[in-house]
C-alpha cells in the first residue's frame, strides 16, 4: 500500500536563521522522488523533517492526509537508510535487521521470517551471522536497506546512501534500489547531490537550492525544459554552456540574438525586451561541428580534447573569450590548438533572462 | 710484504669502522642526547630500584645492616604467620570491589548527563573534574576527616533531621565506607574519558534507533553501553590499579595506623608500616612484589575476558 506525502509551506529555522523557506510539495503514492541540489541546499534537512528527526518550524507535513508535525519518528511508518549506514557495530547482521522488530516487542517466531525475507530480497542470507566490520561497503549498504525493509514501512527515506561507495558499486546499487522500488511499490524519497543518480532513478525530481524548491518534474522535463538557469546548469552532465548574449529583436514567432559575435535567429519569441542582456544556454551534446546540423554559433579555438572512447569532449574558447564545451559522439579527430566551428539546432537552445528565469 | 699489506688492511678497516661510528653519531647523536635524561630516570629510578627490591624481598634488611638472604621466607611468612597481611588484603579487596564499580557508574552517569548538549558544558566539566585534581592530596583527606568526624559537617547536617550520626571514621563498620565515598567523589578523570567516548558514538546510530522506536533507556543499554565498552574497559583497568595503589586517604584519616581495628589498613599502608615504621625492608619489598603480581593478574584477567564483552568497531 503506497502512501502520499504532502508538504505545505514547510519552514525550518535554527534560531534566527531560516534554512528552508516555505516548501510546498505533493508526493504521489508509490513514486520514487529524488531531492537533488548542491551542498547546503536543505535537501537532507527536508528529508530529516519528514523522518521526524528534525522538528518542523512552520507549515504542515501530512502523510496519507494525516498531520505528522508532532508525531514521533517511530510512529510515522517511515524507515530511513543513512549515508553512513548507521549499522550497530556490536551486533550481527541478523541482530541489526531484527533490532527494530525486537524493539516493537515482536516475538522471535514473527521476527525470523521477516528478517529472512528481507535477507533473501537483498541476497545477504550468507552474511547474517557476520558483524558489520566483516562486510564490504556494498554489503553494508544492503544490510542498511534490509533494516529498512524488515520494518515494512509506508515510506522509505534514503539520505545519500551511495556516496560512500566506489563508482562501480554505486552504479550497481543504483540499479538494485530502482529494482527494489519496482518490487515493493512503496513511496520512496531519496536525497542526493549527484544529478546522474537523480536522472536515472527518479520518477520525480525535486531540485532544491538555498532552501527553495527550484523545480519539480520528471527527469526529462527538467532536462528539456528547465525553469531557470540554476536547474539548467544543475541537471545534465556535462553541464550546460552559458554564453553572454543580447536580444536584438522579437516578434510573435521568432527572436534575433547576438551571441559570441554571431547573429542567430530562434524560431520562438523570447520574453524580454529587445536590447536586453540574456544568457544563451546550450547543452554540450547539442552542439555539432557539422554545418548540416544547425546554425553556425561561433568559431572555437580548441584548448583541450578528451577522448572518452564513446564520446569526444572538446573544451574551447570563442573569439570574444567565452568558454564552450562540446560533446561529440564517437572518437573524433580534433587537434588541440586548431579552430573548429560550432553549430547548434536553434530549437535546442535555452534563453535565460537577467533574473535567471527561462525566457 | 704480506705483513705490511695486512697492517694496511687493519688500518683501513679501523678507519672504516670509525667513519661508520662517526656517521652514526652525527645522524643520531642529538636524539640519544635528548634520551639521556629519560634513560637515567628509567634505569636509575625505576628499573634499578625495582630489581633491587626484588632481590631485597628474599632478604632480611633493616637499612642499618647488610641484607641477609632468607630465600622465600618472607613470602611464606606472609601467607602462614601474618594476620595483618590477611587483614590488609581483606580491606584492600573490599575497597577495590566497591569503590571501582561505584566510581565508574557515577562517572558514567555524570558523563551521560553532561553529554546531552547542555549550556556551559566546559564549566561543568571543569567543576566535576576538580575533585580529581585535589582528591589524592593530603588537604582533601584532612577535609574528609573534618566532614566525617563525630562533630563533622555530615553529622551536623543529619542533626537537622533529628539523626544522631556516629563518628564515621572512628567506627570500624563505617570507616572504610568513608574512604570509598572519597574515592567515588574523585570521579572526574574517568568521567572525562567517558565523555570523550560518548562523543565518539555517531549520532545517526541513535537516530536509526529512534526511528525503530527505541526508548532512551533501550538506546542506552543496547547502543551506548556496548559501544562504550572499550572505554569502560580502559577505565576499569586504570581505576582498579589506582584503587590497589590507594594510600594517602587511609594514611591521613587513620593517622597512619590503618585503624580502627585495622578497618582502613590498606595494603599499601601496611607495606609502608613494615618499611618505614618497623624498617623491615625485605618483608616490605616482598609485600610490594605480591601487590605487583596481584595487579598484573587482575589486569591480565581483564584483558583475557575483554574479548567476550568489549566491542571494538574495527
Amino acid at each position: 500500500m503506497a502512501t502520499s506525502v504532502t508538504l505545505t509551506k514547510i519552514v525550518k529555522r535554527y534560531g534566527e536563521v531560516e534554512v528552508i523557506h516555505g516548501v510546498d510539495l505533493e508526493i504521489v503514492p508509490g513514486q520514487f522522488v529524488v531531492f537533488v541540489g548542491p551542498s547546503g541546499c536543505g535537501k537532507s534537512t527536508l528529508l530529516r523533517m519528514i523522518a521526524g528527526l528534525e522538528p518542523i518550524s512552520g507549515g504542515d507535513m501530512l502523510i496519507d492526509g494525516e498531520r505528522m508535525n508532532q508525531v514521533p519518528a517511530a510512529r510515522r511508518g517511515i524507515a530511513m537508510v543513512f549515508q553512513s549506514y548507521a549499522l550497530y557495530p556490536h551486533m550481527s547482521v541478523y541482530k541489526n535487521l531484527a533490532f527494530g522488530l525486537e524493539t516493537a516487542g515482536l516475538k522471535d517466531a514473527e521476527i525470523r521470517p521477516r528478517v529472512m525475507r528481507a535477507a533473501e530480497i537483498l541476497r545477504i542470507v550468507p552474511l547474517l551471522e557476520r558483524k558489520p566490520k566483516q562486510l564490504s561497503g556494498g554489503q553494508r549498504q544492503r544490510v542498511a536497506i534490509g533494516r529498512a525493509i524488515v520494518r515494512e514501512p509506508r515510506i522509505f527515506l534514503f539520505d545519500e546512501p551511495l556516496s560512500n561507495l566506489d563508482a562501480e558499486l554505486r552504479v550497481q546499487m543504483r540499479v538494485e534500489i530502482a529494482k527494489l522500488h519496482r518490487e515493493l511499490g512503496n513511496t520512496m524519497i531519496y536525497v542526493t547531490h549527484d544529478q546522474v543518480e537523480a536522472m536515472t532513478m527518479a520518477d520525480t525530481i525535486v531540485v532544491l537550492n538555498g532552501g527553495h524548491v527550484e523545480q519539480v518534474g520528471a527527469p526529462l522535463d527538467l532536462y528539456n525544459a528547465p525553469r531557470n538557469k540554476f536547474v539548467a546548469g544543475f541537471i545534465g552532465s556535462p553541464k550546460m554552456n552559458f554564453l553572454e548574449a543580447r536580444l536584438e529583436a522579437v516578434d510573435g514567432v521568432g527572436s534575433a540574438l547576438s551571441v559570441a559575435g554571431t547573429r542567430m535567429i530562434l524560431p520562438r519569441a523570447v520574453r524580454a525586451t529587445p536590447g536586453s542582456s540574456v544568457q544563451f544556454g546550450v547543452r554540450p551534446e547539442h552542439i555539432s561541428l557539422s554545418e548540416a546540423d544547425g546554425l553556425r554559433l561561433a568559431d572555437l579555438r580548441v584548448d583541450l580534447v578528451e577522448q572518452l572512447g564513446g564520446a569526444t569532449m572538446i573544451y574551447g574558447t570563442t573569439a570574444d573569450g567565452q568558454t564552450l564545451t562540446v560533446s561529440l559522439d564517437g572518437q573524433q579527430d580534433v587537434a588541440r590548438g586548431s579552430t573548429v566551428t560550432a553549430h547548434v539546432d536553434p530549437r535546442r537552445v535555452h534563453i535565460f533572462l537577467e533574473d535567471g528565469a527561462a525566457g | 710484504m704480506t705483513a705490511r699489506a695486512d697492517a694496511s688492511i687493519d688500518i683501513a678497516a679501523g678507519r672504516a669502522n670509525r667513519s661508520v661510528l662517526s656517521r652514526f653519531w652525527e645522524r643520531n647523536g642529538a636524539g640519544y642526547m635528548f634520551l639521556v635524561p629519560w634513560l637515567i630516570g628509567f634505569f636509575g629510578l625505576t628499573l634499578g630500584p625495582a630489581l633491587i627490591s626484588l632481590y631485597l624481598s628474599f632478604t632480611n634488611f633493616d637499612l642499618l645492616r647488610e641484607p641477609v638472604w632468607v630465600g622465600t621466607a618472607n613470602y611464606v611468612r606472609m601467607v602462614t604467620a601474618d594476620p595483618k597481611f590477611a587483614a590488609s588484603m581483606r580491606v584492600t579487596f573490599s575497597f577495590v570491589l566497591f569503590s571501582v564499580p561505584l566510581k565508574l557508574c557515577f562517572a558514567l552517569l555524570v558523563a551521560v548527563a553532561l553529554n546531552r548538549g547542555m549550556r556551559g558544558l566546559p564549566l561543568y566539566r571543569a567543576v566535576f573534574y576538580l575533585p580529581s585534581l585535589l582528591g589524592a592530596s593530603v588537604a582533601i583527606a584532612v577535609l574528609w576527616r573534618q566532614l566525617f568526624a563525630a562533630d563533622g559537617l555530615v553529622n551536623m547536617f543529619l542533626a537537622n533531621f533529628g539523626i544522631v550520626g556516629p563518628s564515621w571514621i572512628s567506627n570500624p563498620n563505617y570507616s572504610l565506607w568513608t574512604l570509598i565515598v572519597l574515592s567515588v567523589w574523585q570521579f572526574g578523570s574517568p568521567m572525562i574519558i567517558f565523555l570523550a567516548g560518548l562523543r565518539q558514538i555517531p549520532a545517526d546510530m541513535y537516530e536509526a534507533a529512534s526511528l525503530d522506536g527505541a526508548s532512551r533507556w533501550r538506546q542506552f543499554y543496547k547502543i551506548t553501553l556496548p559501544l562504550l565498552t572499550p572505554v569502560i574497559f580502559f577505565n576499569a583497568v586504570v581505576q582498579t590499579i589506582e584503587a590497589f595503589k590507594a594510600f594517602t586517604p587511609a594514611f591521613i584519616i587513620s593517622g597512619g595506623t590503618g585503624g580502627p581495628i585495622n578497618s582502613t589498613l590498606f595494603y599499601t599502608l601496611y607495606l609502608y608500616q613494615e618499611a618505614f615504621a618497623y624498617f623491615r625492608m625485605g618483608y616490605a619489598s616482598a609485600l610490594a612484589w605480591v601487590l605487583v603480581v596481584i595487579v598484573a593478574l587482575f589486569t591480565g584477567f581483564a584483558f583475557l575476558t575483554s574479548k567476550f564483552w568489549v566491542h571494538y568497531d574495527d
